[in-house]
């Protein structure tokens, strides 16, 4: 029974995205089922979390060919801390848009769609074979792109096109890389090519397909120079989506440059300082981009930039410490920033509008609903002892502890920025007098929806505030999980053992 | 297009494509063809039959909308991939095979269902765009 535990998220996933694609026409038994079922799925992420927990790393040969010929799976504790927060981010999602998201959007397949996009984040996680992380990418950009057209209006047409262009030019460099990586060493497993990659003469093409895989996962996880796409495409559909793009789907990249430069590219000093001025130069930009921004979902765009840096910056400061509070903030910026991206929504449904200048008064109208929206925004600046303000005291640490005096001052500069953004935010949203504006017509305002719907999109904002709260004062706990990732991570050798076995050496010795 | 060659040249040729694409979808696990290439084809009988005799033939010969061949085609392959999960305590996908011999179809396996489900994919996917575009058009 538990033998196959990896695989449980991902078939659950497959089996209700069929099993909504059945039920096309019933929108009302659509959100049943995705509901229901993303409870479901947060219940077997914590088992297989658990499970990984005690017993460690756990892998499956997929069509049981055994590696490193076949596809794997494989589920060490950073995976199935992944999966574990798609569900719950999913989770939160899937409730809030059977709310939020209108029925000319859910009749033309949004659920399944949805259950498909979870499905590619969940096997991006879980893979084991490079090529099938590629496969899983592709998985991903098609529900997206399918989620970010869906309704057809001009202004989603625009980013969508700025989006599709940059993602996929990011997907043909991820496969040139493979392909090139596969001349060098004729593997696609990722343990074997962390063995076969390290013992390779030619340092100088080893270190070009690193490059080469920088640039494909910067496009994705919008790295310094390449991040135009998301702020111009991210504000342009339903907030829902919005959610689970800001939420999640950077991560995937952030997630990939964590799994391919620990593992299979380890410890080249002048990786890591491309990397380190990369994630400077993104603290700055995002930061700086976020600044002058007046639409809300603008605001968060530019600040999953900004504080993608961070992560980057971990991994280029490349120690335990540093790996540490880059997953620390992992954990911590896709709770905060789904919620942020549904509390734009929310806004939008009681005003009509996402532009700061023109909302206000939100604290005199509903002043426990701005309480609530007050942990995701104070959460992400980090204010003690809220939960962004742990990973970057790791990571600050770990800079001084590297003598990289710009890097701590670039984390410490960003989060001075992210607080004077999220200060005006709130200065402008919550506190500022009410402006009146003219009432839209054929828009449902927050006021006159129905209470079920009222309930299903501000349950999941408690939820994912509860979360936050949790890692913020339970951070001793995250602390010991990124701990230990870290650990797995810069030591690869138990990864290496776990898919491989202990025959490696005999078949590399030859 | 609704020339008289075409359109008696259509009657026979749709069920002599259709059994083509059969002989395709199952040639396919050790030589070329297979689930992909056979919807491909079968698509093509139908909208050569579209082409001949008007698309609401067609449709009435479908007596379906064909995108719903997608969700059958899907869990079909699924139900292939999770059989040795559920039954056999197998990884997900693992090959499960009928120990005999059969007439026609060779050896019968779990794979021959996966293939079986891309070819409805396939099918269901390509008329929905094909109709789509025509009926617009």
């Amino acid at each position: 029974m538990t033998q196959q535990l990896v695989l449980y998220p991902l078939l659950l996933q497959m089996f209700l995205s069929i099993l909504l694609m059945f039920c096309w026409r019933r929108i009302s038994w659509q959100r049943v089922v995705s509901i229901v079922g993303s409870i479901i799925n947060v219940g077997v992420s914590i088992w297989l979390f658990s499970y990984i927990w005690e017993n460690g790393t756990q892998i499956v040969q997929a069509g049981n060919w055994k590696p490193p010929f076949g596809i794997i799976f494989v589920a060490d504790t950073l995976s199935a801390t992944l999966v574990l927060l798609t569900a719950i981010s999913g989770l939160a999602v899937s409730s809030f848009s059977s709310a939020s998201v209108v029925s000319a959007r859910l009749k033309f397949g949004y659920f399944p769609i949805f259950h498909f996009l979870l499905l590619g984040l969940n096997g991006a996680f879980l893979t084991g074979d490079i090529f099938n992380l590629y496969v899983w990418f592709e998985i991903i950009i098609i529900s997206s792109f399918v989620l970010i057209t869906l309704g057809g209006e001009k202004a989603q047409l625009e980013g969508a096109v700025k989006y599709f262009t940059l993602n996929i030019l990011a997907s043909m460099i991820f496969l040139t890389a493979i392909a090139v990586l596969y001349g060098l060493t004729g593997s696609l497993n990722m343990a074997d090519l962390a063995i076969k990659v390290a013992a390779i003469e030619n340092r100088g093409l080893v270190e070009i397909t690193a490059i080469l895989f920088l640039v494909a996962f910067g496009i994705k996880a919008a790295v310094f120079p390449l991040y135009f796409w998301l702020p111009d495409s991210y504000h342009t559909p339903p907030s829902a989506v919005a959610a689970i793009f800001g939420g999640l789907l950077t991560k995937v990249g952030v997630y990939a440059l964590i799994r391919v430069f620990t593992l299979i590219f380890v410890g080249d000093l002048f990786l890591l300082n491309v990397i380190l001025i990369l994630a400077v130069l993104t603290l700055f930009s995002g930061g700086l981009g976020a600044l002058v921004q007046n639409n809300l979902r603008k605001v968060f765009s530019y600040l999953i930039i900004c504080h993608i840096g961070y992560m980057i910056a971990g991994l280029g400061l490349f120690t335990e410490v540093a790996i540490a509070g880059t997953i620390f903030y992992l954990i911590h910026d896709i709770i905060v920033k789904t919620n942020l991206f549904m509390v734009s929504g929310l806004i939008f449904r009681m005003r009509g509008t996402n532009s700061i200048r023109n909302l206000g008064g939100l604290y005199a109208d509903y002043p426990k609903l701005s309480l609530l929206i007050a942990i995701p925004l104070f959460s992400l600046v980090g204010i003690p002892p809220l939960s962004g303000f742990w990973p970057k005291i790791s990571l600050i640490i770990a800079g001084f502890e590297a003598e990289r005096w710009w890097v701590v001052g670039a984390i410490i500069f960003a989060s001075l920025i992210t607080l004077i953004i999220i200060a005006k935010v709130w200065a402008g949203v919550v506190w500022k007098e009410k402006i009146e504006l003219p009432k839209r017509l054929n828009f449902r305002y927050f006021d006159k929806l129905k209470s079920v719907r009222k309930v299903q999109m501000i349950a999941p904002m408690i939820f994912l505030s509860l979360i936050s709260l949790y890692i913020g004062f339970g951070a001793e706990h995250i602390q010991k999980v990124s701990s230990r990732i870290a650990n797995e991570l810069i030591d690869n050798q138990n990864y290496i053992d776990s898919v491989l076995g202990s025959e490696q050496n005999i078949g590399h010795e030859e | 297009m609704k020339t008289i060659i075409l359109r008696t040249a259509s009657t026979y040729l749709l069920p002599v494509l259709l059994m083509f694409s059969i002989f395709i979808l199952l040639r396919g696990h050790y030589s070329p063809g297979g689930g992909f290439v056979g919807g491909l084809i079968a698509s093509i009988a139908f909208v050569l039959h579209s082409f001949a005799r008007g698309l609401d033939n067609t449709k009435e010969l479908l007596r379906m909308h064909p995108g719903f061949l997608m969700p059958i085609g899907l869990a079909l392959a699924f139900m292939a991939g999770v059989t040795p999960v559920l039954f056999f305590d197998l990884p997900f996908m693992t090959g499960l095979w009928y120990p005999g011999h059969l007439p026609v179809l060779g050896s019968l396996g779990t794979a021959l269902f996966f293939d079986l489900g891309v070819y409805l994919v396939v099918v269901g996917v390509t008329l929905t765009i094909i109709f789509t575009i025509s009926e617009s058009a």
